[in-house]
């Protein structure tokens, strides 16, 4: 596809769902507070995000920020549910 | 499909599904014993195939008890222990959903047990991989799990739920990748053909998640549809949605769909 043809094809929905993220930093904006480790983690995909010259990886580079970068087990499961971010070493 | 009404089964046939799989997966509680398994399996074996036969549409299972309940390692072995009654049922094709949720030990280590009932009785695996911020870790343990086993051949092993950071890894291994359509948690159907167009050729193959919460029965075809908007032909795209699937279930002697 020509870039045209994927512009055509997707712009909208991608402005679509850049105006949601532009509203949801707005709604957390109006609660007073956003010391959250998922929110730090979802500034830092934002950085991933703008990054040029990353070769066409962002979506790649975004699921890296947010993913948990250790090792080893742990030592037992803490709930069923994942959080969507890492929480970092105290974890 | 278990949580499903069969107006799902009818859907899909409409659609042109030609087979459905359902592993076996978590019921959105820890179920109490091994005899609770016992029920499940029977019903994923028995009853489930005669529902989507009402609708012509084949239904296949897999067996494990999920990575979500194997912290109780003393269910785990007991429910390992049962799974051999049904690998003969005409509907099994093998091991599965298996793999990790949270990255534990201990499903780490109900993982490796299913891993070596798979090779006792050569059966195809099906891997779960974990969910979001887990998936990139738990992949790699996955993989390390299953290359330290010699007995375990990469192409009779499909690891489900790839995503742009865990693709790579998984075909760079040998082993099959699935993409999974399902909202929030694993992928759109336009990242799923980014992936496709970029790992053209490649061991892949696209599925969606049917179960008791928000998923769609229909993203496969629905996704089949946004290919062809993108310019891709007929044969590309069978050969993702129907030839690949069947190559790799064909492996299992109980796959077959009717022509």
């Amino acid at each position: 596809m020509s870039c045209s043809q994927v512009l055509d094809l997707y712009f909208i929905d991608a402005r679509s769902k850049l105006i949601d993220v532009a509203a949801f930093l707005d709604r957390v904006e109006r609660t007073g507070g956003d010391d959250d480790f998922r929110m730090r983690a979802f500034r830092d995909a934002l950085g991933a995000l703008g990054a040029e010259g990353g070769g066409a990886r962002r979506a790649e580079n975004v699921l890296l920020t947010f993913s948990d970068p250790t090792r080893e087990p742990v030592e037992r499961a803490g709930g069923k549910a994942a959080s969507g971010a890492w929480r970092g070493e105290a974890e | 499909m278990v949580s499903r009404t069969t107006d799902d089964y009818q859907a899909m046939v409409l659609a042109g599904c030609r087979a459905v799989c359902e592993p076996a997966f978590w019921a959105g509680f820890d179920r109490a014993s091994a005899e609770g398994f016992r029920d499940y399996f029977a019903q994923l074996t028995e009853h489930e195939p005669a529902r989507a036969a009402k609708y012509l549409l084949p239904h296949f299972s897999w067996l494990c008890i999920n990575p979500k309940e194997s912290e109780n390692l003393v269910l785990a072995d007991e429910v390992l222990s049962i799974i051999p009654e049904f690998l003969g049922r005409p509907n099994v094709l093998g091991i599965g959903e298996i793999g990790l949720n949270r990255n534990s030990r201990n499903e780490v280590a109900v993982f490796e047990k299913h891993v070596d009932l798979a090779a006792r009785h050569s059966q195809l695996i099906l891997i779960h991989t974990p969910h979001l911020e887990d998936k990139r870790k738990g992949t790699r343990i996955i993989l390390d799990v299953l290359k330290n086993d010699t007995r375990i051949d990469p192409g009779r092993v499909l690891v489900d739920h790839v995503e742009e950071h865990t693709v790579g890894m998984v075909l760079d291994a040998g082993f099959w990748g699935g993409i999974t359509l399902y909202p929030e948690s694993k992928c759109t159907p336009a990242r799923a053909i980014d992936m496709i167009e970029r790992h053209s050729g490649s061991n892949l193959w696209m599925n969606c998640a049917c179960d008791w919460g928000h998923s769609d029965p229909l993203a496969v075809p629905k996704t089949c549809l946004e290919m062809r908007r993108r310019g891709h032909g007929a044969e590309s795209i069978d050969r993702l949605v129907f030839q690949n699937p069947s190559r790799f279930l064909g492996q299992s002697p109980h796959f077959s769909v009717p022509a």
